[in-house]
């Protein structure tokens, strides 16, 4: 067992012109236990980004220490990133195996479960957006992480879209648990998803309140029970409402 | 398509007029200094069998493979370098203008001077000449590279190898074809003036030769061999090498 601790004092960005400083997230302290999926809900524009960014060592220039306890080891990190950031001169198939070094049959595999049988060898100009941000999925799930980023994945999705590749998300997530911060602003998706749900503050941007996702997980295709427990959310929390 | 309108019977067409054109002017003028095409042909096909014109050619050919491709390396080298590290660039930027401007001819002749009338100067002239400009082309190229993709090659722990091969690379092959288009028409021009000034072969030092007979006929047929050497480059090995890295586009 194993939890990663976020503890970010203080991250700015220079602004070049006038040389002010923009502080975007200010002492945030975030602890992810094993095999948690945790929703990060925000207002767009907060710093959710710039926080994902640096957890996958993107972004180096913070003050604040980022540890996977007990052991002081390196997580390895897959990132979905909003956009899907595929190679376009190479195929499916290579875009995934550069990354992940995956075996054939692993690859087979995932690829089936998402419906992209047919198009291992295209390039990826020649895909949908939804297909390409499946195989963007795919990506960070061969990678086997320890941490998987995902930054608002199924947003300008059409709906029935999104609601399948929540489906094999989660699939895939219960075949192969482990820590999930998932980005959204999208509250009833956060709760269709999360096993902890972290409200975020506007910029500098730090946690406002946690809340456990109680829904048992086999009764989250019910619009009714997320939309209850959505309107809960809103009397029990009252300013989460002014966030969204 | 109407069968006449086709690409390649209007290529064609174009080309027997331009002959033409100039068969008549060469009947009307009738003097020595413009031959007709025939007369060109002819002193073609000589030129070709005694073995003179290959011989040349092949040396011209020689040096200017051997100068691209030392400009293209180090050019595309220092390209990226600049392109990727400002400080670097802020520095050199002036040495690169610098040489953008110096004239080929004062190169050529500096060359010479500084290290004699021998092949390796003659091919440092070259380079020098060409190097500037691989390198402004590059350094654009590497300057437009997408960050996105960077940083999605560095999350997923691409090696420095792999990153340069899958991510950089495709992105600075059509800037990098603009420096060879470019540098073929460039260095094709400056070796024959190398090779005029210095050199005791190659199309240059034969075209000076025939510049001193008043031999237009001869200086036509070396004319025509050239621009179809060249222009065989373009479609053997450009165009094939373009079209292949081009195939992912929609």
């Amino acid at each position: 067992m194993n939890q990663l601790a976020i503890n970010i004092h203080d991250k700015f960005y220079l602004n070049s012109t006038d040389n002010t400083r923009k502080q975007v997230i200010k002492n945030l302290e975030l602890t992810l236990k094993n095999n948690e999926f945790v929703c990060l809900v925000g207002p767009s524009g907060c710093g959710k980004t710039t926080l994902l960014n640096i957890l996958a060592k993107l972004d180096t220039q913070f003050t604040g220490t980022i540890e996977l306890q007990p052991k002081h080891i390196e997580p390895r990190v897959g990132y979905i990133f909003q956009n899907p950031r595929l190679l376009p001169w190479r195929t499916v198939r290579e875009n995934i195996q550069l990354a992940t070094g995956a075996k054939t049959d692993v690859l087979d595999f995932f690829l089936d479960s998402m419906g992209l049988a047919d198009e291992k060898d295209s390039y990826p100009q020649h895909l949908s957006l939804g297909m390409s941000r499946r195989v963007s999925i795919i990506r960070a799930f061969a990678t086997d992480p320890d941490l998987l980023l995902m930054d608002e994945p199924f947003v300008s999705l059409d709906p029935p879209t999104a609601r399948l590749a929540r489906q094999l998300l989660m699939d895939l997530w219960s075949k192969r648990p482990h820590k999930v911060l998932f980005v959204t602003h999208d509250l009833r998706e956060a709760i269709t998803l999360a096993d902890r749900l972290i409200f975020l503050s506007t910029s500098p941007m730090s946690v406002i309140s946690e809340v456990a996702a109680t829904i048992p997980r086999k009764e989250r295709h019910l619009e009714m029970k997320i939309e209850k427990f959505r309107q809960q959310l809103f009397i029990d929390y009252p300013q989460i409402a002014e966030l969204l | 398509m109407n069968s006449i309108t086709r690409p390649s019977i209007l290529a064609l067409l174009s080309i027997s007029l331009f002959l033409a054109l100039w068969y008549a002017l060469a009947i009307y003028l009738d003097t020595l200094t413009l031959p007709t095409p025939l007369v060109v042909a002819k002193v073609l096909l000589d030129e070709i069998k005694n073995g003179q014109l290959p011989y040349h050619l092949s040396k011209t050919l020689y040096r200017l493979l051997i100068s691209f491709g030392i400009a293209m390396l180090l050019g595309c080298a220092i390209g990226i370098a600049l392109g990727r590290y400002k400080q670097l660039d802020y520095f050199f930027d002036n040495w690169l203008i610098i040489f953008l401007n110096i004239p080929a001819l004062v190169t050529i002749i500096l060359c010479y001077v500084w290290f004699g009338l021998v092949e390796s100067a003659a091919i440092l002239a070259v380079v020098i000449n060409k190097l500037p400009n691989v390198i402004v082309t590059i350094r654009e190229g590497t300057r437009a590279l997408e960050s996105e993709l960077l940083d999605m090659a560095k999350c997923y722990r691409f090696s420095k190898t792999k990153t340069l091969r899958h991510v950089i690379w495709p992105q600075l092959h059509p800037f990098v074809m603009a420096a060879t288009r470019s540098g073929l028409a460039l260095i094709w021009k400056i070796v024959l003036v190398v090779e005029m000034l210095g050199r005791s072969n190659g199309m240059g030092y034969q075209l000076h030769l025939f510049f001193q007979l008043f031999d237009v006929a001869s200086i036509l047929a070396y004319t025509i061999a050239f621009v179809t050497l060249i222009q065989a480059i373009e479609l053997l090995i450009l165009k094939p090498l373009d079209s292949k890295a081009q195939r992912w586009r929609r």
